[in-house]
């Protein structure tokens, strides 16, 4: 709900900067484009930079996610029973489906913002690869929102009465697995970024592909409870992670070319 | 071999070749499900076990075959599209899409039914169940987002990526949904234990998988002939051809 206000009250502005960027673009492509040798480190570090600073600037991007995986968390037990043995077994599933969702809810502002400032563009244009710079974007998306939900998430367990012993696993699961998830997250976003209203579309297309991750998470979790071994379940979370640094980049840079030339 | 791909990729004479193609592949669809119906519903032996309800097997497995094949077709035709922009493989790539989510969804229904006799429930979270289930979703994915876009080719270059991005995952949800179930719920019953099935009982359903794919060939064909004429609406050789046949009916 809050991407669809966002959005449709960004489309004056952004129909005339359209007309704007294609000004500044075609001036820049008389321009003869230095290369820079070993240039990408540089700048994956200024976006990197860039992207950290914008983001701090705009603390409330940063904390509605948050707010909101404590608000859903508040709504089980209201729903369900205050009962704390009910909740402890069904805490695990609960906080993993609910940072998902909140991880998920700021995924449509990931690329917005610099698409409605042309920004995007620029970074398009630049000498270095696209799949090394949105790797940079996608880093500080996690950092801002994946690793916070991670740590946040045991305070909220404790609320549900999860079973000691086992909040570590939690935060940690949720920390690989959220990678993962702002990876995979990314090439909706990417793929959507050129609509106006993508957000329920964003959500249909990145959820299906979320279920792995969610599966070891929760089972990661699960199998702390329960005294079981969680090596298994992180490590295959963690091969998830490695799975979609490697493959995400790309599909992410060709789909932000597809929004971009759409 | 280059020169064969760079034939089929223009779209005049795919529809050329899909006209003499097309009756073979209706008329095999047509014997093979028309003989398997009738030898699988009326002459198979009923199971022993479940007695006339495995019938339904007949449909259920030749449908969830497609449902798998057809976005594994879907996702090379994107592959395809963009690796050597062939537009007749995304235009077969987007009839492809409606018919992949029926299939998928007949695959689902049918199982549903087929629950009621043998497990007593019309849903269990069964690991195929669940999987196939995920599926149907990601073929609605690909559908609204080739809808979702305005202009035709970035929207058939969107869809190419979420395809190829879709059958990557398949497996991975496959193998995790296997592992969820066998960690969640022991297997209070088995539909693979019962001995392998008599010829009688197997090879109409081998003619049904047959016909199915015959179908959704011919399926694809006459599709993607109708998509050609309507994006290939402003070029020569299509107003000719309407022409032509304007002439004829009168």
């Amino acid at each position: 709900m809050h991407s669809s206000l966002h959005s449709s009250s960004q489309q004056g502005p952004s129909e005339q900067g359209s007309s704007h960027r294609s000004d500044i673009s075609q001036q820049i492509s008389a321009v003869p484009l230095r290369e820079y040798k070993g240039g990408l480190l540089i700048a994956v570090k200024a976006t990197l930079v860039r992207d950290l600073t914008l983001l701090l600037r705009r603390r409330g991007e940063v904390l509605n996610p948050l707010v909101f995986f404590a608000l859903v968390i508040t709504l089980f037990p209201i729903a369900i029973s205050p009962d704390p043995e009910l909740l402890a077994v069904i805490a695990p599933g609960l906080l993993w489906v609910a940072a998902l969702l909140a991880a998920l809810l700021s995924l449509d502002s990931l690329f917005r913002s610099d698409y409605d400032d042309g920004s995007l563009e620029q970074l398009l244009l630049a000498p270095q690869p696209l799949a090394a710079l949105s790797l940079a974007k996608v880093a500080v998306h996690w950092l801002l929102t994946g690793l916070p939900l991670a740590l946040m998430a045991p305070i909220l367990g404790i609320m549900l009465a999860l079973p000691a012993g086992s909040y570590g696993v939690l935060a940690l699961s949720l920390a690989l697995g959220t990678a993962s998830l702002s990876l995979i997250g990314a090439i909706g976003a990417a793929l959507t970024v050129g609509l106006a209203r993508g957000g329920v579309l964003l959500s249909l297309l990145v959820l299906p592909l979320y279920i792995p991750v969610l599966i070891f998470g929760a089972g990661a979790v699960q199998a702390a409870i329960l005294g079981d071994g969680v090596g298994a379940h992180l490590a295959i979370l963690g091969a998830l992670l490695a799975a979609s640094l490697m493959l995400a980049p790309w599909a992410i840079a060709a789909s932000l070319r597809i929004s971009i030339n759409g | 071999m280059w020169a064969f791909i760079h034939k089929l990729g223009s779209p005049k004479w795919f529809y050329g070749i899909s006209a003499k193609l097309q009756p073979w592949f209706w008329v095999a669809a047509a014997l093979l499900i028309v003989t398997g119906s009738l030898w699988g519903l009326a002459f198979a032996p009923a199971d022993y076990q479940q007695g006339n309800s495995f019938r339904i097997i007949y449909v259920h497995v030749p449908a969830a075959f497609l449902a798998q094949s057809i976005f594994i077709a879907m996702a090379v035709s994107g592959l395809v599209f963009m690796v050597w922009k062939i537009k007749v493989a995304d235009m077969a790539a987007a009839v492809m899409a409606p018919l992949g989510a029926a299939m998928t969804f007949v695959a689902l229904f049918s199982g549903a039914v087929w629950g009621v006799p043998t497990w007593g429930t019309w849903w269990m979270w069964d690991a195929r169940l669940t999987s196939m289930l995920i599926l149907l979703f990601l073929y609605l994915g690909v559908i609204a987002l080739r809808g979702a876009f305005t202009s035709r080719d970035s929207a058939s270059r969107a869809a190419s990526v979420l395809a190829m991005v879709g059958v990557i995952n398949i497996p991975i949800i496959k193998y995790s949904v296997n592992w969820w179930y066998t960690l969640h719920q022991p297997a209070s019953f088995t539909l693979t234990s019962r001995p392998a099935m008599p010829t009688e009982m197997w090879l109409p359903l081998v003619m049904m998988v047959l016909g199915f794919y015959s179908f959704f060939i011919a399926l694809t064909l006459m599709r993607t002939r109708s998509e050609i004429l309507r994006r290939e609406a402003n070029k020569r050789w299509v107003q000719d051809l309407v022409k032509d046949q304007v002439e004829e009916a009168r």
